[in-house]
C-alpha cells in the first residue's frame, strides 16, 4: 500500500492541478494483437462432426466492418446442405444424445465451457475482427458470459426433473435456431447452452456478417469429442436460415433477431406443430426522476444506448428525463458524450467500434434523417473517424415528440432520443408506448417508487438503477411485438422440453 | 292443462351485458336428435371487436387486484354453478343425454374452477423466482398477465372444456374473450349468466355465441389481442389463428399439452418480467 499522504498535501496538489495549464495529451493507442487468431482464408459448414464443402458449391465473403476487408470466405448452406444438417442431428437424437444420461450430457457442455474459458482471448479478438465490436467488450463482456452460459446450463443437465414441479421434462429432437450479429458468439450460447443441456440436438445458422466464431466454436465441439451430429453449424444468409425453420424434420425453432423477420418466421412456422421461441426488437424506455443519482444514472444511460455501438435489442433508445431535471441532464449527458472514444475497435480504449455492416449503417443513417426532419434537435460530438469502415458518431436528439420515427421504430445504432414527463404516471404512459416490450430501465432514490414503475412497465427485463446487466442465470425475453419465451435461467429451459406424455 | 313454459333468450355477454348480435342474427342451437331446442345470438365482426375493447379496459384493474381477491371470486363462480347444478346438467343433456355422464362433466367444471382458484395467490411462488446472479444485484423473475385472451372453446366439451380454459386465463389477471362451442353453445351461455352475477367484473369475461368459422379470423387478426387459446380449433383454424397471429406476435396456445388441470397452462399466459437492483451502501 501507498504511504498516506497528509489531508494538507493531498488539498495542496488538487489545487495544483487546477492552477496547472492544461495539458493537451497526445493520445497514444493501445492496440489488441491479432497475432493469437488465425483465420483461415475459407470455411465450410460444420456437419455431422466434420467440416463439409456445400453441396450448392458457393461462398460469400465475411468482412472486417473496421476496414471494409474481407477475413475469409465462408460457405453459403443451400436447402441439400441444411437437409445434410438436419438429418445429422436427427441421427445424433435418435443414436443416444436424448437419452444419454443428463450427469454424461452435463460433462460434455462442462468440457465446452472450460474450452472456451482456455480460448477467450483467441476468440474474442475474432468476435471483434468480424463484427466490429470494442475489444473491451468482446474480451470483458461477451467471452466470460459465453463461458458462463455453458457452465451454468451443463449444471442443468442432470437435474432437470428438478426444474418444474409436476412437470416431466423430455427433449423436443432437433432445434434449428437462428441468431444475430450483434453478439454472435453469446446468442450462439443462450440458443445452444439450454438445448444441449435439455438433451436436443441442434442446426445453427449464424449471421452471415459474423459467421467465425460459430466455426471455431464448431472445432470447440469436436475437440471436445461431442458425438457428431449433436451440433452443426450451416452458414449463409436469410434463405438458409428459412430453410432451416421451414424444414419439416425441425421441432423446434429459436430466433433472435428483428421484429419484421421474426414476424416472417412466425407465419413460416404457422400451420405446422413447431415449437417457436423469438427474441425481437426493442425500443426500451430508460426513465430518470428527479430523485435519482444523476452523474451514476448519466452512466447508465451511456451505457444503455451506446453499448455495443448500439446494436442492442434492449438498448435503453427511448431516454425519459423528469422535466424539471431535463435540461441539467441533457447537458451532462452531451458532457459525458464528448469523452467516448470512437473508432478501432481492436484499441483496448476505444468505447464505441465500428457498425456491424453498410447495410445498418445506412438504415441508422436513413432512420437519423428521418429524425432531423421530422423536428427532432441533433447533437453529436466532434469526433475524428478513421478514413475506412463503417462508423456512425454517438448521436443525441432533444425535443423528440412520441410519434417521431426516432421514438417509434428500432434503430439498433448508437442514437438516442430524449422526451420528458412530469408525473410517474405519465411516465408509464410514454414508456408503454410502443409495439415492443423487451426491456425497460428506471431511476430513483425511492424504492417504492421503483417497486411501482416495475409493476407498471411492460417489459421482460426491467433495470432499476442499472443497466444492460446480463448473467445465465436471469431470464431474458420480451413482452408484446418483442417476442415469446424466456433464454436464460430456469425459463429458459422450457423452452427445449416437453411434457412427457407430451401433445396428443 | 300443463302450463306452457317461459323459454329463456341466449344472449351474448359482452361488457358484463346481455345484447343480442348487433347483426340482428341468430341461428338454431339443435339437441342430440337434431331438433331445434332454442335460437342463440350469432356474434357478427363488430360484436367481436366490442368484446376486445370491454376485455382491454376491464384488464388493468383485474390484473392490479389481490391473487386472494381473484381467488375468491373465482370460488364463488364455483359456487354459483353448484346452486344452479340442475340447470347445468339439463343443459349439457341437450346435446349429450346421458344423464351420468352429464352430472359428472358439472361436477368436474365446478372442481376445476375451486381448484384453479385456490392458484391465484400460489401461482407466482412456484413460477417465479429469485435468480442467483454473478454480481452484487437483487434479481427477481415473476409472471404477469399476458393482457387480452381470445378462447376459442372446445367444442365437445361444452362446460368443462370452456371453464378449464378460462380459468386458467383469469386466474393470473388476464381478461377473456370467448368462442364458445357452436354446435353446443347454451352451457356458455348459462355460464355468462353466473359470470353476471359472481362478482367478476364486467368486461373480464366476454362470451359470444356464433359461427367459429367467421369469428376467429376476426379474433386471430385483432391487434389488441395478446394471446389465443386455440383448444377448441379445427387444424384449418389453428393455422388461421397462427397466420392472423403474426400481426402483432401473438401467443398461441395450441391444445392441451397438460390437460384440464396444470399451472402450466396458467403460465402459457403469462409474460415472465425481471427485475434487476443493485444491492449496495
Amino acid at each position: 500500500m501507498e504511504p498516506q499522504t497528509t489531508e494538507n498535501t493531498e488539498v495542496a496538489s488538487r489545487k495544483a492541478d487546477v492552477l496547472a495549464p492544461r495539458i493537451e495529451w497526445e493520445y497514444v493507442p493501445s492496440r489488441e494483437s491479432t497475432d493469437i487468431v488465425e483465420i483461415a482464408d475459407r470455411y465450410d459448414l460444420f456437419i455431422g462432426g466434420e467440416f463439409r464443402k456445400p453441396k450448392s458449391g458457393k461462398y460469400f465473403p465475411t468482412v472486417d466492418p473496421a476496414t471494409e476487408e474481407t477475413l475469409a470466405e465462408v460457405a453459403e448452406a443451400g436447402p441439400d446442405d441444411v437437409d445434410a444438417a438436419v438429418a445429422a442431428a436427427r441421427a445424433a437424437f435418435e443414436d443416444g444424445w436424448g437419452r444419454m444420461p443428463g450427469s454424461e450430457r452435463a460433462k460434455y457442455i462442462f468440457r465446452i465451457a472450460r474450452m472456451i474459458q482456455e480460448r477467450s482471448r483467441e476468440l474474442a479478438v475474432l468476435e471483434t475482427l468480424d463484427g466490429g465490436k470494442p475489444i473491451k467488450e468482446s474480451r470483458d463482456v461477451d467471452l466470460p458470459q459465453v463461458a458462463a452460459n455453458f457452465f451454468y446450463y451443463a449444471g442443468w443437465a442432470d437435474k432437470l426433473e428438478y426444474a418444474f414441479p409436476g412437470f416431466r421434462p423430455e427433449p423436443l429432437g432437433v432445434a434449428g435456431q437462428v441468431i444475430p450479429w450483434n453478439f454472435p458468439l453469446l446468442m450462439l450460447a443462450w440458443k445452444v447452452a439450454p438445448a444441449l443441456a435439455t438433451g436436443n440436438t441442434v442446426v445453427l445458422k449464424p449471421a452471415e456478417t459474423t459467421p467465425l466464431t460459430a466455426l471455431v466454436f464448431a472445432e470447440i465441439t469436436a475437440e471436445a469429442g461431442l458425438p457428431p451430429g449433436v451440433f452443426n453449424v450451416v452458414t449463409g444468409a436469410g434463405e438458409t436460415g428459412a430453410a432451416v425453420v421451414g424444414h419439416p424434420d425441425v421441432d423446434k425453432v429459436a430466433f433472435t433477431g428483428s421484429t419484421e423477420v421474426g414476424k416472417l418466421i412466425q407465419s413460416q412456422v404457422a400451420g405446422t406443430r413447431k415449437r417457436l421461441t423469438l427474441e425481437l426488437g426493442g425500443k426500451a424506455a430508460h426513465v430518470i426522476f428527479d430523485d435519482a443519482p444523476i452523474d451514476q444514472a448519466i452512466e447508465g444511460v451511456v451505457n444503455g444506448i451506446f453499448f455495443n455501438q448500439g446494436h442492442v435489442c434492449c438498448a435503453g433508445s427511448r431516454l425519459f428525463v423528469q422535466e424539471n431535471i431535463h435540461d441539467l441532464f441533457v447537458d451532462k449527458l452531451k458532457a459525458r458524450l464528448a469523452t467516448l472514444r470512437v473508432g478501432d475497435p481492436l484499441d483496448k480504449n476505444t468505447d464505441v467500434g465500428a457498425i456491424n455492416s453498410r447495410q445498418q449503417l445506412e438504415k441508422i443513417r436513413q432512420l437519423v434523417e428521418a429524425g432531423v426532419e421530422e423536428g427532432a434537435e441533433i447533437y453529436q460530438p466532434q469526433c475524428e473517424l478513421p478514413d475506412r469502415g463503417y462508423w456512425f458518431v454517438p448521436t443525441l436528439f432533444t425535443g423528440v415528440s412520441q410519434s417521431h420515427r426516432i421514438a417509434q421504430e428500432e434503430i439498433f445504432g448508437p442514437v438516442l432520443s430524449i422526451m420528458s414527463f412530469r408525473t410517474p404516471a405519465e411516465a408509464v404512459e410514454k414508456a408503454n408506448n410502443t409495439p415492443y416490450g423487451l426491456s425497460a430501465g428506471v431511476w430513483t432514490s425511492k424504492g417504492s417508487r421503483i417497486l411501482w414503475m416495475a409493476d407498471r412497465m411492460k417489459a421482460g427485463v426491467v433495470w432499476a438503477n442499472t443497466y444492460n446487466k446480463f448473467d445465465p442465470a436471469s431470464p431474458f425475453g420480451g413482452y408484446k411485438e418483442s417476442g415469446f419465451g424466456r433464454e436464460g435461467g430456469r425459463h429458459g429451459l422450457l423452452n427445449y422440453v416437453k411434457h412427457a406424455g407430451g401433445r396428443p | 292443462m300443463s302450463r306452457v313454459d317461459v323459454r329463456k333468450t341466449y344472449k351474448l355477454y359482452i361488457g358484463g351485458e346481455f345484447p343480442r348480435s348487433e347483426s340482428g342474427r341468430s341461428y338454431p342451437a339443435l339437441d342430440a336428435r337434431g331438433r331445434v331446442v332454442a335460437r342463440v345470438a350469432q356474434a357478427s365482426r363488430k360484436d367481436l371487436r366490442d368484446a376486445v375493447r370491454h376485455a382491454r379496459n376491464a384488464q388493468a384493474s383485474w390484473a392490479a387486484r389481490s391473487g386472494y381477491n381473484r381467488g375468491q371470486i373465482l370460488y364463488r363462480v364455483a359456487e354459483m354453478i353448484e346452486d344452479r347444478f340442475e340447470t347445468f346438467v339439463s343443459q349439457v343433456q341437450v346435446t349429450d343425454p346421458d344423464r351420468r355422464r352429464a352430472r359428472r362433466e358439472v361436477t368436474e367444471a365446478i372442481d376445476t374452477i375451486v381448484w384453479y382458484a385456490g392458484w391465484a395467490d400460489k401461482f407466482a411462488q412456484i413460477y417465479g423466482n429469485l435468480n442467483p446472479v454473478a454480481g452484487p444485484f437483487f434479481n427477481i423473475s415473476a409472471p404477469e398477465p399476458t393482457g387480452v385472451v381470445g378462447i376459442v372453446a372446445p367444442q365437445d366439451s361444452a362446460l368443462l372444456g370452456l371453464v378449464s380454459r378460462l380459468s386458467a386465463v383469469l386466474v393470473s389477471g388476464n381478461t377473456a374473450v370467448v368462442i364458445a362451442s357452436e354446435s353446443r353453445p347454451m352451457p356458455a351461455v348459462t355460464l355468462a349468466e353466473v359470470l353476471a352475477t359472481s362478482d367478476v367484473p364486467p368486461g373480464v369475461v366476454n362470451i359470444l355465441t356464433g359461427h367459429t368459422d367467421e369469428l376467429i379470423p376476426w379474433l386471430a387478426d385483432h391487434m389488441d389481442v395478446n394471446a389465443i387459446d386455440a383448444a377448441g380449433a379445427t387444424p384449418e383454424q389453428r393455422r388461421r389463428i397462427q397466420e392472423g397471429a403474426v400481426h402483432n406476435v401473438k401467443r398461441v396456445v395450441l391444445d392441451g399439452e397438460f390437460g384440464d388441470r396444470s399451472p402450466y397452462v396458467i403460465a402459457a399466459f403469462t409474460e415472465t418480467k425481471t427485475v434487476w437492483h443493485p444491492k449496495g451502501l
